[in-house]
């Protein structure tokens, strides 16, 4: 039987963490993300993990990589200015193809910004924050229920696709209490990343013949392989061939361009019939279904597309809608960011317009059906 | 009984020419010969092994 | 009797890297003897690096090998020992990885007392960007960004480590070849954070613009400077100056760091029921 509770965002996201499977934590205190590593440090022992306070949100980033090195699904959480710092990190993890979740909280930014104001002004981050070209998978829940689920569907994508995967509820969301179900252990699947096959001898961390997602042992196994933060072959070690280097960073790019449909979740309200469509994520995407459902009480066909996984972007949906409709709205806490993108994804086909508030207050239905009313005109 | 003289192999792949084995064999056995050492003087060798200890590039072998 | 070093190089990955006479290869060896010599099993050990020529190492030991970013091993190895305690980790890397940019890292490891051995390669300078000062360069040596002499003062690695509360602490030199191993053999046995600062020549960066015409005259100056903890028993203040103290520098016993945590387990385990 599933348990009910009443949590906060944050604490459900660790829980959701602890149903994955998740068993090593390393982080380092920052506002408003802080309940995450409270719950794992409390949690954790219980059940044989292991949870570290680190000296920095770099040092978390790098214990959680070589956690996950040796078979345990690991997690650290963070907001804004520790998101900046793990941004190395994370890149290696990206080249390195470690599986791990890390959660963002966002604050307002830039720098210190706003410790306890909210905002979305880290989704461009998520992809774009480390350098050098690499697969990102960004999840923006928008409930404390989906804090829970959608942290579980991060362990099980970065299992599957070998990756680290980010989750980003925005303050209101972390810190929000709701009633929610947590379901029995295993009626959520759980994947674990692919063992090797083959003969310790044979074994090579990055071998293609199985498919794009090599399978990975774990150090401690009897398996014992190199693994490095440079461009590497198949066999793990630095290469500076041109033709290998080109080659593995498709094939990691591959990784989520393939599987675009597995990996992009979203929510659609009222969008079939409608004039104009909302799209929003995190908190700002229940201001929008407040705001639908007040125009469509005044007659208009306004509807919701939510987006759920942020990043890889769900480019063809967005563009269908484009299509459709005549107006398309963006209301989010940055100045722009989701704008842009669905600007790029319309393609013309729509008119796009945004509303953008990056004063640490929330953006209200009123507002939004403001702006629906507006588009319409 | 003749005193049996050890191997002394320097592996000319890995000899990068440091000089180190040249200079502090404490009995002198190598010379350089170009940009590689080579064994001069095998007899003298007193087999302490500093060189094979000290060569950085894993180019020497003492063998008995 | 000569060391066969290839049983735990990893095939074909030799020659290595590293410059003619750099000491790092020295080093190398060094550890490689250690690990025979304490009977480590390739498996279940972990070689952790950051970025530098030090940091190359791992790439050639026969173990599982992680070389991860710029200063960050000790946090990468932190990870390891924490989430798999049974294996033996190990850190290597130079003096600007370990100390400028993993300093932090550095002194909490030695703060937890983690049970890991930290292998620091001391050169004096950042070799693989090519011989910009580090934290260990000497007051008035000359780097490429110290081109009138650094005005720096340097730390000295193994105090710091002492400071921070690393339980075993030792330094050696590349030219004491032997030593190196002997060092690591008592490191790594050690339960807690060992820290083993071996000092060591880049005669490519630092060597050439500090009048040391060959790697051989920096050999020579290690032998020179380095005084045995003993032998410095029976020196004045006035003669050890210039010197390095070398050998087992401090060791302690404090609580280590894993076992420490496995009690947070068993208080958790204690209170759920
Ligand atoms: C974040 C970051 N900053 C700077 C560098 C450039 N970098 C690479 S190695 C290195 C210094 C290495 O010096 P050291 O650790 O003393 O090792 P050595 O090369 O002397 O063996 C620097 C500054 C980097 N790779 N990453
Ligand atoms: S010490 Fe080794 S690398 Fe250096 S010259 Fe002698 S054999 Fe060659
Ligand atoms: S073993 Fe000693 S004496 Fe013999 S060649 Fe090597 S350094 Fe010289
Ligand atoms: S630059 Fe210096 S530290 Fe780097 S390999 Fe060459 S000699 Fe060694």
């Amino acid at each position: 039987m599933s348990k009910i509770a009443f949590l906060q965002g944050n604490e459900a996201c660790a829980y959701g963490a602890l149903y994955a499977g998740c068993r090593f934590f390393a982080g380092y205190p920052i506002t408003p993300s802080t309940e995450v590593a409270e719950v794992m440090a409390k949690e954790l022992p219980k059940v044989g993990g292991k949870f570290i306070q680190m000296e920095d949100e770099i040092g978390a980033m790098a214990a959680i990589i070589g956690a996950s090195l040796t078979g345990v699904k690991s997690l650290t959480a963070t907001s804004g200015p520790g998101f900046s710092l793990k941004q190395e990190n994370l890149g290696y993890a990206c080249i390195t193809e470690v599986p791990c979740v890390i959660i963002n909280v966002m604050r307002g930014g830039p720098s210190t910004g706003m410790p306890t104001g909210p905002s979305q002004s880290d989704v461009m981050q998520a992809k774009w924050g480390t350098h050098g070209d690499h697969p990102a998978i960004c999840i923006v829940p928008a409930s404390v229920q989906e804090l829970f689920t959608e942290t579980v569907r991060a362990f099980n994508l970065s299992e599957k696709y070998r990756m680290p995967v980010t989750v980003m509820p925005d303050e209101i969301v972390g810190h929000m209490r709701e009633r929610i179900e947590i379901p029995e252990p295993g009626v959520i699947p759980l994947t674990d990343r692919t063992p090797p096959s083959v003969e310790p001898e044979e074994y090579k961390p990055y071998d293609t013949r199985f498919g794009d997602v090599p399978p990975l042992a774990a150090f401690g196994s009897e398996y014992r392989f190199h693994v490095t933060g440079l461009n590497k072959a198949e066999d793990g070690f630095p290469t500076t061939r041109a033709e290998l280097v080109q080659q593995e960073e498709e094939r990691q790019m591959r990784k989520i361009e393939d599987h675009i449909d597995d990996i992009v979740s979203y929510e659609e309200y009222m969008l079939d019939d409608a004039d104009v469509a909302v799209v929003a994520f995190g908190s700002t995407a229940r201001s929008a279904r407040f705001a639908v459902r007040e125009a469509r009480e005044a007659g208009i066909k306004a509807g919701l597309f939510r987006i759920i996984t942020y990043w890889p972007f769900p480019e063809k949906q967005i563009a269908g809608i484009a299509g459709r409709v005549k107006a398309i709205i963006t209301p989010e806490m940055n100045l722009g960011m989701t704008f842009h993108e669905v600007m790029r994804c319309a393609a013309g086909k729509s008119t796009v317009s945004g509303i953008f508030r990056v004063d640490g207050e929330p953006i209200n239905p009123g507002q939004i059906l403001d702006k629906i009313k507006e588009a319409l005109r | 009984m003749e005193k049996r003289l050890p191997t002394i192999e320097i592996n000319e792949k890995y000899c990068k020419g440091c000089h180190i084995c040249v200079e502090f064999c404490p009995t002198r056995v190598f010379e350089m010969k170009g940009f590689i050492a080579t064994v001069k003087n095998q007899e003298a060798c007193i087999e302490c092994m500093q060189c094979e200890l000290r060569c950085p590039d894993f180019a020497i072998k003492v063998l008995p | 009797m000569s060391f066969d070093y290839e049983k735990y190089i990893r095939p074909g990955k030799l020659p290595h890297i590293w410059c003619p006479g750099c000491g790092h290869g020295i080093v190398m060896k060094g550890l490689i003897r250690a690990m025979d010599a304490l009977g480590m099993k390739k498996n279940n050990t972990a070689i952790v690096s950051g970025i530098g020529c030090a940091s190359r190492l791992p790439g050639y030991i026969d173990c599982c090998t992680l070389h991860t970013t710029h200063g960050r091993a000790v946090a990468f190895a932190t990870g390891i020992k924490m989430a798999k305690p049974e294996m033996q980790v190990l850190c290597v890397g130079g003096d600007g990885d370990g100390v400028a940019i993993g300093g932090n890292h550095f002194i909490h490891a030695c703060r937890r007392n983690i049970n890991i051995t930290y292998l620091i390669m001391n050169n004096n300078i950042y070799g693989m960007t090519g011989g910009q000062f580090s934290p260990t360069t000497p007051t008035g040596a000359k780097a490429s960004t110290t081109p009138y002499g650094n005005p720096d003062p340097p730390f000295d690695i193994a105090k710091l480590a002492i400071g921070a509360g690393a339980t075993f602490v030792a330094r050696g030199t590349a030219y004491h070849a032997n030593q190196i191993e002997k060092l690591l053999v008592e490191a790594i046995r050690h339960k807690g954070f060992s820290v083993v600062e071996i000092l060591d020549s880049c005669p490519t960066t630092y060597g050439r613009r500090n009048r040391f015409r060959s790697v051989v005259e920096m050999m020579n100056n290690l032998k020179e400077i380095a005084v045995s903890v003993q032998a410095a028993e029976h020196m004045s203040p006035e003669q050890m100056q210039g010197k390095v103290l070398t050998g087992v520098l401090y060791r302690d016993n404090r609580p280590e760091y894993v076992e420490e945590y496995q009690k947070v387990i068993e208080a958790a385990q204690d209170f759920a029921g």
